[in-house]
């Protein structure tokens, strides 16, 4: 299977099952429409005679040399034999966590996934018990992974930053002990950052997710505060201030944008001349009736906004300005194995989440949805059948993702909200995939003008 | 060659069979969780 685009002035060809990508001429570009395995040793008489009239016969028929050597390298129409290796696909170890310190929030955004900080489940934070028997559960469940993950999520980590803290000593002082290596990741709002809390993050901390969603009035029409005011004023100086100190350590600014702000790029570009290098803005998922939904009648306006965004970003580098813009980044050959794409979410089977109450949630997106709840660590529950069935959910078991080209950079999307907005863990919320696919084609034609330009 | 330019080396085949193990960053493809979708993960297997 191959996937071709035109982008930008370029002529995109990838090899989906071999993952290389090709930047190929207008001949090859149209070639490819007429000829396909098995490859006859000539180009065939019809298609030579139906492309001479915009090409010569000398260069299709070396085009269909080339064509045929690509193949035979393994690099054009290769097959997809991945799925022998859904037999790995069981359940694992717990390797991953994510930690609701705090159900309650200091902002009202208009677009919150969890209502607005409590999950629909009431304002509650988590005490250093709880805290502490969810690191003693991933402990136990991660059997012999070394590398564990817990993410300090919410609401609002910050109002519960003691008990952060806390969580994240005891852990500390089990990683000799057990043989682990923890690695924190925080995600804030920004607005109870002060010089202390911004030293310990970077301390502690090995990612630290920074809310905002770019130009002032953009973010202050969605993330305002209790009494409607605007957060802008209050989080930029305090995410400056943690960036500087930070060094060479991981960080995002991430922003969400919705209808009201399809000139996305504009924010990007102003995070940047912000001052930071690590941009995420990402698209709103939610219900389409909410007035600043996105929907199927945004997508144009949406995939040529990502256009204009990766013209900005050649057009910037060229002039010195460089900076990772999160949907953008794609590593062509050093990027996770074959396997690893089957499944891009670890929900239910290596990654859980985990209330103030010790309930057990496949994922943060999961958690209120009573009939997904896994288990409780005040009563030792934990079914283990639900990681089971989280493992075999890979491209292969989802019926759009096994025939999609993009299958092995989305490798299925999320299971969340294949199941809120499209009805089923295996069923692919289409409205998601349009936008990735786009994200993915801008991706791979920055990656040719990269080659081709030296930045 | 005179109309294809190949821009990666890497073949997913060859990752797939010594990959597998488990030892990366679990991955997650939500909009809200920005550290780690898989298209931009990096192999920590060291052994590969
Ligand atoms: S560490 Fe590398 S080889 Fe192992 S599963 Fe992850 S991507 Fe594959
Ligand atoms: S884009 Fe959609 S269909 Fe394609 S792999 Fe992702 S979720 Fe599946
Ligand atoms: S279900 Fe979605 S939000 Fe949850 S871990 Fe998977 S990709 Fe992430």
């Amino acid at each position: 299977m191959i996937h071709k685009y035109k982008l930008n002035g370029y002529n995109i060809v990838l090899d989906v099952n071999s993952g290389a990508v090709h930047a190929v001429d207008e001949l090859t570009y149209d070639l490819l429409d007429n000829v396909m395995p098995p490859f006859s040793p000539e180009c065939p008489e019809n298609v030579v005679k139906k492309l001479s009239r915009y090409y010569s016969a000398e260069d299709i028929c070396s085009c269909y040399e080339e064509i045929t050597q690509l193949y035979g390298e393994g690099l054009l129409f290769s097959e997809d034999d991945y799925e022998k290796f859904t037999k790995y696909a069981v359940a694992s170890p717990v390797k991953a966590m994510c930690l609701l310190v705090s159900q309650d929030c200091n902002l009202r955004c208009e677009y919150c996934f969890a209502s607005t900080g409590d999950f629909g489940l009431g304002r509650k934070l988590m005490d250093l018990e709880t805290g502490k028997k969810a690191i003693d559960f991933l402990l136990e469940k991660s059997a012999d992974r070394q590398n564990l993950e817990v993410d300090f999520f919410g609401g609002e980590p910050l109002m519960n930053f003691e008990v952060v803290k806390g969580i994240t000593e005891y852990a500390r002082s089990k990683e000799k002990e057990f043989g682990k290596n923890f690695r924190f990741t925080i995600t804030t709002n920004g607005m109870l950052l002060d010089d202390a809390k911004i030293d310990y993050i970077n301390k502690e901390m090995s990612n630290v997710v920074l809310s905002i969603d770019g130009r002032k009035e953009v973010n202050d029409r969605v993330r305002a505060r209790v009494d409607g005011s605007g957060s802008y004023d209050r989080i930029l100086p305090a995410y400056k201030k943690l960036v500087e100190k930070r060094g060479e350590k991981e960080y995002y600014v991430r922003g969400t944008f919705t209808k009201y702000n399809l000139d996305f790029a504009d924010d990007v570009f102003h995070l940047y001349e912000q001052g930071f290098d690590q941009i995420s803005v990402e698209p709103v998922v939610c219900d389409s009736k909410m007035p600043y939904a996105i929907t199927e009648r945004d997508l144009p306006k949406i995939f040529s906004e990502y256009e204009r965004l990766a013209g900005k970003i050649i057009a910037g580098a060229k002039e010195g300005k460089r900076f990772n813009f999160f949907h953008f980044m794609l590593d062509l050959d050093q990027g996770p194995c074959a396997i690893k794409r089957l499944r891009g979410c670890g929900c239910g089977n290596e990654y859980v989440a985990v209330t103030p109450d010790g309930d057990i949630y496949p994922c943060h997106q999961f958690v209120g949805i009573e009939d997904w709840k896994m288990g409780n660590l005040n009563d030792d529950s934990f079914d283990e059948s639900r990681k089971d069935y989280f493992a075999k959910a890979h491209i292969y078991s989802k019926k759009e993702c096994k025939t999609c080209w993009a299958r092995f950079y989305c490798s299925g999307g999320c299971n969340a909200n294949n199941l809120i907005y499209a009805g089923d863990v295996h069923s692919a919320h289409k409205f998601s995939c349009e936008i990735e696919k786009k994200r993915l084609e801008c991706a791979i034609m920055l990656k040719a003008v990269q080659s081709e330009e030296n930045f | 060659m005179k109309h294809v330019k190949t821009l990666n080396k890497a073949n997913l085949k060859k990752s797939a069979e010594k990959g597998g193990c488990g030892k990366c960053q679990a991955s997650c493809q939500s909009a809200c969780k920005t550290s780690c979708t898989v298209a931009n993960q990096k192999c920590e297997n060291l052994s590969k």
